[in-house]
């Protein structure tokens, strides 16, 4: 889970970075998304980076998924009688919902490619616009709604996600260090989710159009 | 004696094993005469080790590493949990690390006369040169003691000798001591070389020609009753301080396997030796289950005060520093809050008797901080002291650092058990007893620290050859659990739950519990007197009866039970307060942590007899209810004379 | 104070347990919890009941017999406080309690509230030690341990096996406990040779057990009594990854 995770933190980053392009405005971010598909050119044959890339994100999606569900299968036997009262939690609320969350943003990233990478779902839905395309998309306020809610779901996974990956990878071996990964995960989280949601907020409110 | 509380006395009972010579020699002596058996050998030796403490988790962790096939038994659900995990300040070492003029022989000579001399000089010797090798296997075992910035291992001082050499892991030496034997018995469990029975207790010893051969014991889960054989039994069962109900041991330590191997004809020793901590939580109501000990070390900040008139029931911080009376430095200026154990033990009850205790009540002195924050700073007092304050805050609910702590002596350990020959062997050929269930080393008063050191020296390094002497030196015919006398002795043991389970009466077994030990407290607890012992062993004989009658234990035999459990040890119990009631009054003298009324001091000091009672005293069970017969055992001091303890 | 006890009853391990009513009536604040629980066991001997059966031994927080979660939090509501060393003044008059045993599939029930733990001792087993034959230790300050070390040690040898960790995690992890002593271990001197075969053993043994993956979610430390860190587990899982790459069986 932590290897797939980070991996897929690492992707998040540079998407998240790649969409901010969009405040270039439609001709910037319309090559930066034909670019992707010429990564490597000339070694690499047309968009072959993107599909190398597109086949380890899928294998690191399964791996975290089979990863969660054996997880969640392991945790469900080793308390076969549930508590009568309710275990008072004490950890937080993103701590608490990895599992739904994972769920929630498992869900939107079928849509999300079915959105914008396939186009099939998409309301303008033509090939190499790209601008246009999340012009489209958010300019439905149930889409951009989706959209957001997803964002937070992710911001509550990666906050606990990333911290618990150091751990699980064995980085955090004292409190001092906790408090600074901690911190991190905030940041993280924080950076990643403004980033993304800067999007659909600027189609919104029409300073991209 | 001609009164109804008789008993005879016996022929006088000598230490066989005991070699003579130098006393620095003694035990490398004994050690080479032994005879061995040979390794390939061992295993074809069948050893029960009943209890896991470090006494008996060092023996059979050590048996079986020497190839032995040990079967180890303890109640507890986990071997790791036996009661010598609670203890708290340290373990002595004559390592002299600190340069400070310590040494074996002065190891030796402290114990002997904090014994009140009423311990061995041999045994206490050995005890003092196993001592520096405890450390060494110990920290090797990966055991955290307190270092230095040096890495080097940190040592303290303690109860009251003049030299450092007490080596501690904070406030729970115990428990990491224990954890250090406890795996150290996990790695032979795995190596298929130990047969751990955990929640098995047990219930009595089966002797086949004069040895011992096996014991009975209950699966506490199943109920079921089985009998197990060996070529030699070790009891490793630790101390008997429950009888009197509150005390600082765990509620589930008992005395029922050093009993029933007394009635088996194991000789007991000394039972009236018992020690009372002065620095312990005071009771808070009637339904109290045990009582807690606070470290010693609190006595080197805190004041120790009661106010100086009966009746005055003022909040301690309104009551004028000259309407206090801080008694012990008062009446030992010398030592002033720092006095031994059970003076400091006695002075507390002497002034509660006055009427002037505190508390609900008024079974409790102050221990007052108060000085030492305005000296050093609460922070530093913090520094020192915090968790202790804290176990205190939590139990009591309230703040030592604003109300002064209250503190009220309380049983703690006990230095009589089972008569043990310088083999630890008892007087069951096959027997051996080790650790706080046997009475070799600690005489009549036990210093602060040294009961690890024996619990650990007996098992790690003094059991294991003495037990391959005896089963190199006898031809053990071969007996299984169908013998007569196994199969004799299991149905008494299960004979007699059956009684408890029928009685059906209208008591507890927890109100029994209770009376006793009020019994014995108020009896035959920090003061005896020959009239009080007296009235005390009138009503066991009656509370005796009454139990049998009288207790209501609901539930069966065939499944978990703590109701049996409980009242299959308080029978025990009861009739072991009546031998314990019984050596008291017959030591006419005051020794150590055995404080008789008629032997004192002008200024109330405890007051030795040696012209009569320099012996051990070792009881033989007749019947229950039918006098014993005292074999006395004397004591020689050839290395440290005779003197009399002082503290003014 | 008046409380109303709903405590977990099963006769067996395989019998069916449910959760009782039980009322009383005047509990004093200063009571410990199983004081509490001995008063009503007094009164159900006497009403001809079965009393209600609990692991318990020292009272005084050290030992780790003692455990059962109170109105969902194990060991009960005070942080740094086993059962027994919580008292009653934590409660107020009128409450009802729930009190269940441990849950946990490796800790199956024994009866009522006690549950069996062994599957703690077979982890120890598995190399929760230092081989050191008796007789054969070296001078015991021949080796110098850094004092930070030892502190640190220390602070995870203070674990008392009481399985509160596996009772609080929500999916049933006993990491808390299997982190603590390889980190005392691990971290000495004494326990380097078994270094490697250490942590995967007990590891091994660990999952063998069936207790549940640990997902960090830190409620083991906030429920350990004596506040084994968390910090523990990233130690137990970085020792773990290095002796998975250099360890030769």
């Amino acid at each position: 889970m932590a290897v797939t995770g980070i991996l897929m933190l690492l992707f998040l980053i540079l998407h998240m970075a790649g969409n901010l392009k969009i405040f270039f405005g439609r001709d910037d971010f319309d090559s930066y998304a034909h670019w992707l598909r010429t990564i490597g050119s000339p070694v690499l044959h047309n968009a072959w980076f993107l599909w190398i890339q597109r086949f380890v994100l899928l294998v690191a999606i399964a791996l975290h998924a089979v990863s969660a569900y054996q997880l969640s299968r392991r945790d469900l036997k080793a308390r076969p009688e549930k508590y009568a009262h309710r275990l008072r939690p004490t950890a937080s609320y993103a701590t608490n919902t990895m599992r739904f969350g994972g769920i929630i943003i498992g869900l939107f990233v079928i849509y999300h490619i079915l959105d914008l990478t396939a186009l099939v779902a998409n309301p303008n839905g033509v090939e190499g616009a790209a601008y246009d395309n999340v012009v489209a998309d958010f300019s439905h306020w149930y889409i951009a709604l989706a959209y957001i809610v997803a964002m937070l779901a992710l911001c509550l996974h990666i906050a606990h996600g990333f911290w618990s990956a150091a751990r699980t990878l064995g980085a955090v071996t004292s409190a001092t260090r906790a408090t600074a990964y901690k911190a991190t995960a905030g940041v993280l989280a924080a950076v990643i989710t403004l980033g993304f949601l800067a999007v659909p907020i600027a189609v919104m409110a029409g300073l991209v159009d | 004696m001609s009164d109804t509380f008789g008993y005879t006395v016996g022929t006088d009972l000598a230490d066989k094993a005991a070699p003579d010579g130098p006393i620095e020699t003694r035990w490398s002596r004994r050690k080479f005469e032994a005879k061995l058996v040979n390794p390939a050998n061992r295993r074809k030796h069948r050893v029960i080790v009943v209890g896991t403490g470090l006494a008996g988790g060092s023996a059979g962790a050590t048996l079986a590493e020497q190839g032995y096939h040990v079967i180890q038994f303890c109640f507890q659900d986990s071997p790791r949990r036996a009661h010598s995990i609670a203890a708290q300040g340290g373990i002595n070492a004559a390592k002299n690390y600190r340069n400070d003029g310590d040494s074996v022989r002065r190891l030796f000579y402290d114990t002997i006369k904090g014994g009140d001399f009423r311990a061995r000089e041999s045994n206490v010797h050995r005890l003092a040169e196993a001592s520096v090798q405890i450390i060494d296997q110990c920290v090797a075992q990966g055991v955290p003691f307190a270092r230095e910035y040096s890495g080097l291992l940190d040592t303290r001082s303690f109860g009251g000798v003049q030299v450092q050499r007490t080596f501690y892991a904070r406030g729970q030496t115990g428990q990491q001591l224990l954890l250090g034997a406890y795996q150290a018995l996990s790695r032979q469990i795995d190596a298929g070389n130990v047969e751990m029975h955990a929640r098995t207790e047990m219930l009595d010893l089966v002797v086949i020609d004069g040895r011992a051969r096996g014991i009975v014991a209950r699966d506490l889960v199943t109920g079921e009753v089985s009998t197990y054989m060996a070529d030699a039994v070790v009891l490793a069962t630790g101390g008997y301080g429950n009888v009197f109900y509150l005390s600082t041991n765990a509620k589930n330590s008992n005395a029922s396997a050093i009993w029933r191997a007394h009635k088996r004809g194991a000789y007991l020793a000394n039972p009236c030796y018992t020690q009372i901590h002065p620095t312990c939580i005071p009771r808070s109501g009637d339904y109290q289950s045990k009582l807690t000990l606070m470290s010693e070390s609190l006595r080197n900040d805190g004041r120790i005060w009661v106010p100086k008139n009966p009746g005055d029931t003022r909040s301690p911080d309104v009551i004028p520093e000259d309407e206090r009376d801080y008694y012990l430095e008062r009446i030992y200026p010398a030592f002033g809050n720092l006095v031994p154990r059970d003076i400091a033990s006695r002075a507390a009850k002497n002034v509660c008797d006055e009427g002037r205790g505190v508390g609900p009540g008024g079974l409790g002195v102050y221990l007052d901080f108060g000085d030492a924050i305005r000296r050093l700073g609460e922070a530093s007092v913090r520094e020192k002291y915090g968790n202790l304050f804290d176990m205190y805050q939590r139990i009591t609910g309230e703040n030592p650092y604003k109300v002064p702590m209250r503190i009220y002596p309380a049983i703690h350990y006990t230095m009589g058990g089972l008569w043990v020959d310088y083999d630890l062997q008892s007087t069951i050929p096959g027997m051996f007893v080790i650790g706080e269930a046997n009475f070799s080393d600690h005489g009549a008063n036990r210093l602060g620290a040294s009961a690890l050191m024996q619990g650990l020296a007996d098992g790690y390094f003094v059991l294991p050859p003495m037990l391959g002497n005896y089963l190199a030196s006898n031809k053990l015919a071969p007996v299984d659990a169908s013998a007569p006398e196994a199969v004799a002795a299991h149905t008494e043991s299960t004979e007699r739950l059956a009684k408890l389970l029928a009685a059906d009466g209208d008591r507890t077994p927890d109100s029994f519990h209770k009376e006793l030990g009020e019994l014995l407290w108020d009896n035959c607890g920090m003061a005896r007197s020959d009239a009080g012992l007296r009235k005390a062993l009138g009503r066991l004989t009656e509370l005796r009866e009454e139990f049998w009658s009288r207790v209501k234990v609901p539930g069966t035999g065939a499944e978990l039970n703590q109701s049996l459990e409980k009242a299959n040890r308080i029978a025990d119990f009861i009739e072991f307060g009546e031998l314990m009631c019984l050596d008291a009054l017959h030591r006419a003298e005051s020794c150590g942590g055995h404080f008789r009324e008629e032997s004192q001091t002008p200024d109330g000091e405890a007051l030795r007899d040696d012209d009569n009672f320099a012996y051990a005293a070792a009881w033989e069970f007749t019947g229950v209810g039918s006098p014993p017969v005292l074999h006395k055992e004397n004591l020689e001091f050839d290395e440290v004379h005779l003197a009399q303890r002082s503290y003014a | 104070m008046k409380l109303t006890l709903r405590i977990w009853r099963q006769s067996g391990p395989n019998a069916q347990g449910t959760l009782v009513d039980y009322v009383l009536d005047d509990v004093s604040p200063e009571m410990s919890f199983l004081e509490m629980l001995d008063v009503l066991n007094e009164k159900l001997i006497l009403d001809g009941d079965i009393p209600v059966t609990f692991d318990h031994d020292c009272r005084e927080g050290i030992c780790g017999a003692c455990g059962m979660v109170v109105n969902g939090a194990p060991h009960g509501p005070q942080t740094l406080t086993t059962t027994c060393q919580l008292h009653m003044r934590t409660f107020s008059d009128g409450d009802t309690i729930v009190i269940e045993p441990w849950r946990s599939a490796a800790f199956p029930v024994v009866k009522d509230l006690m549950v069996d733990r062994s599957a703690f001792d077979r982890i120890i087993q598995a190399g929760g030690y230092v081989s050191v034959t008796t007789g054969s230790a070296p001078e015991a300050n021949t080796q110098l341990v850094p004092k930070p070390d030892a502190d640190l040690a220390f602070e995870n040898a203070e674990c008392i096996g009481c399985g509160a960790c596996v009772a609080a995690c929500p999916n049933g992890s006993s990491m808390l406990f299997v982190s603590a002593k390889v980190s005392h271990l691990n971290v000495l001197p004494q326990g380097q040779p078994e270094r490697e075969s250490r942590v995967v053993g007990m590891v091994e043994q660990m999952d063998a057990e069936g207790f549940g993956g640990c997902t960090n979610t830190g409620e083991c430390t906030n429920a350990c009594p004596k506040g084994i860190p968390q910090a523990s587990i990233a130690r137990l899982n970085k020792e773990y990854l290095r002796a998975s790459l250099t360890h030769r069986r």
